[in-house]
């Protein structure tokens, strides 16, 4: 098919115009926010997609997400034991009554089938939040495969409020993408949704149908 | 020309059916008020509209360059590229990649350019089972309609519609019409196809030239399902679709999601860089990305109509159309309906064609003033319009020419002569208001709902001369 790219690119090229079009192709939005705000804007947001927002402290996110666990009546959690949260998720989960916290370290296809039918939940570090849309930028690792924000029922995830940018220009930026991104960046903001009946909004389509946020705010 | 009677048909048909009318009607005055309440500063989204069509209007003029610079990322990146001209080249690539994994299986994300090249229906011919996992798109799917909206395929049916072709389509399960629990069904049923399908195929809406980074917008997940779980992942696009900068992306994503059905942003935003690399333990072990033409080089050589190619697909455009809220999107006959469709199809498919189409507006503006990246599309029409009926060869859009007719022509052509001419204007007018007994009643379709126009005992001149005025 080589032959398709050099014509495609003959018929471009004799057309090309040499115009230059000027613009400002920077970072830029006229939306300010302090940190105040930036956390009130992001669980507005969110709860207003049916998304869960708890506004915790460092040490009290786990004690606020064995409450969930146990409220919503999870029979596992899948989490990364080498993952940002897998050491302070094993050193505390020693509670009797918590349904077991379950890792693995083999390829998906290998346990394919409990991943899609027999895991309740998936708990998962986030790279930074967008204030503006109410957004979490999940960043996957080898630790941390893609597949657990997207194939679970649940999706709980921590986010740390100094991680917490305004709009997605600034987290472009500030993080600098350019230089650098994984496999798969994903922007989530809320569970997954349709409006394709009717343009009835119902949630929990293909993707999960319960989204968590633990939000820490110091 | 069957295709403009086919139009025809069709239109007279939708006018016809009151379901179809009320169905479009509620949903596209929905969607209108959406986007009005996404964008409260009149001054700043018209900032950013400006933006938007900067961007894509920058990309356009370094396309070769931008599309030679994303070819070499996505390589580096791990991704192999595909360029086909016509969209059978495009099909053939799509198979060859099933067959050398010899899978017989695809789930599909929603890909308004695989609907362009009819791929479903390909694949079938070879033995290849295509399953749309977008709801929308699986509920036309069930009863093999295509889609009648660009975002919300299925817009043309309402609920019940819906309720009662689960019911003939899974009798086994218990009938409902509520939305919550059929959206729910639907979840069941292509859980197990994501769990198995070897190949998945999604559309892109925006490729970065500068990372080699492939965006997808969607709210249900099933783009992500597709672009993940399988092995393989195949991303099928047109060339107009890269942009130079990741900084271009937030403006675009912003413009796309809140003109389209009024989200600040949608459930995901799925940026693509390579597939799964060694030592991660999910994603693809492939991904292809099939770059498709199909007529948009040659767009691409007209100053003007180049602006067509700017278009994100948001659906605005047809969303504010009183054409396309009375008539529809099937009316159109075409892969994409609607104003945008009316101005991108004809010169595809060439204007011998779907010359029609660009007669399908009252030209009121109301697409031009809500697309996001400033396409003129009623300046658009008009253009095609002429191209149309124009005489010289000049022209380099397809099927330029194609609508002139000799009576027309001839009509017009003494019209020019009449009025260039005094002494023959003034016998002129005279034959003709005195043989005015002869003007015929029928006059085609004006007169299918109208009076046909009579022509006055005198002429204008005639009576202002009776009047005592004179030629100054
Ligand atoms: S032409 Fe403009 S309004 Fe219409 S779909 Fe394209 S971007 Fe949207």
């Amino acid at each position: 098919m080589s032959n398709a790219r050099e014509r495609i690119f003959r018929r471009l090229q004799q057309a090309e115009t040499g115009i230059q079009i000027d613009y400002d192709s920077t970072f830029t939005t006229n939306i300010e926010m302090t940190k105040a705000e930036r956390i009130a804007h992001f669980c507005e947001r969110m709860t207003s997609v049916s998304a869960e927002v708890h506004v915790t402290a460092k040490d009290q996110w786990l004690t606020k997400l064995k409450g969930i666990v146990k409220e919503k009546q999870l029979n596992n959690l899948l989490y990364a034991a080498e993952g940002p949260l897998g050491d302070a998720l094993t050193a505390t989960w020693t509670d009797e009554d918590l349904p077991p916290l379950i890792s693995k370290s083999a390829d998906i296809d290998e346990w394919k089938d409990e991943l899609f039918f027999g895991i309740d939940a998936a708990i998962t570090s986030s790279r930074a939040g967008i204030a503006e849309t109410g957004t979490l930028v999940i960043w996957p690792t080898e630790q941390e495969p893609r597949t657990y924000s997207l194939v679970p029922p649940i999706h709980i995830a921590v986010l740390y409020s100094d991680r917490l940018y305004t709009s997605f220009e600034e987290t472009i930026k500030k993080e600098q993408w350019r230089g650098g991104m994984p496999s798969n960046v994903l922007l989530i903001s809320g569970p997954s949704k349709s409006a394709d009946i009717e343009q009835t909004l119902a949630y929990g389509v293909h993707g999960p149908t319960e989204l968590i946020v633990l939000l820490i705010s110091e | 020309m069957q295709q403009t009677v086919d139009f025809q048909n069709r239109s007279h048909n939708a006018l016809g059916d009151p379901q179809i009318r009320k169905n479009f009607r509620s949903a596209m005055d929905g969607l209108i008020q959406k986007r009005r309440q996404a964008f409260p500063e009149r001054e700043a989204l018209e900032q950013l509209r400006w933006k938007g069509e900067k961007i894509k209007a920058n990309a356009l003029s370094k396309l070769p360059a931008l599309l030679a610079q994303l070819e070499e990322n996505c390589v580096k990146n791990g991704i192999q590229v595909h360029w086909a001209e016509t969209v059978e080249e495009a099909n053939h690539i799509v198979l060859d990649i099933m067959n050398r994994h010899d899978a017989k299986q695809l789930i599909k994300g929603k890909s308004m350019v695989s609907e362009e090249m009819d791929l479903n229906h390909f694949l079938e011919q070879h033995g290849i089972e295509c399953l749309e996992s977008d709801l929308g798109e699986f509920i036309i799917q069930l009863i093999n309609e295509k889609p009648s909206h660009i975002i919300a395929p299925a817009i043309h049916m309402n609920r019940l519609q819906v309720a009662k072709l689960f019911n003939e389509k899974f009798p086994e399960i218990p009938y409902t019409d509520d939305v919550d629990t059929m959206t729910r069904n639907a979840r069941d049923i292509l859980r197990r196809k994501f769990y198995e399908a070897p190949v998945g195929l999604s559309g892109v809406n925006f490729a970065v030239a500068e990372t080699g980074t492939l965006c997808l917008v969607e709210n249900e997940g099933n783009g992500r399902m597709c672009a993940t779980v399988p092995q393989v992942h195949i991303a099928v696009t047109g060339i107009e679709k890269v942009v130079e900068k990741l900084s271009d992306i937030p403006t675009l994503l912003r413009l796309l999601t809140r003109s389209a059905t009024g989200q600040p942003i949608t459930t995901y935003f799925n940026m693509i860089n390579a597939p799964r690399q060694s030592g991660e333990k999910d994603g693809p072990k492939e991904v292809h990305l099939v770059l498709l033409d199909n007529g948009r080089s040659r767009i691409f050589q007209d100053a003007e109509l180049i602006s067509t190619l700017r278009c994100i697909r948001c659906g605005a455009c047809m969303n504010n159309c009183p054409v396309y809220a009375r008539i529809g999107g099937h009316a159109y006959g075409t892969t994409i309906p609607g104003p945008i469709g009316s101005i991108l199809e004809p010169q595809k498919s060439g204007l011998d064609e779907l010359g029609d189409l660009p007669t399908a507006s009252t030209l009121c503006g109301a697409c031009a003033e809500v697309c996001p990246v400033r396409i003129p599309i009623p300046k658009l029409l008009n253009r095609l319009r002429f191209e149309k009926n124009r005489t010289d060869e000049t022209g380099s859009v397809k099927g330029a020419g194609s609508g002139r007719e000799w009576k027309e022509a001839t009509l017009w052509k003494l019209w020019q002569i009449l009025h260039a001419t005094p002494p023959l204007y003034r016998i002129g007018v005279k034959i003709i208001t005195r043989l005015r007994g002869l003007m015929p009643t029928q006059l085609g379709p004006w007169t299918s709902v109208r009076k046909a126009p009579r022509i006055a005992k005198k002429s204008l001149h005639e009576l202002a001369q009776e009047e005592g005025f004179d030629h100054e």
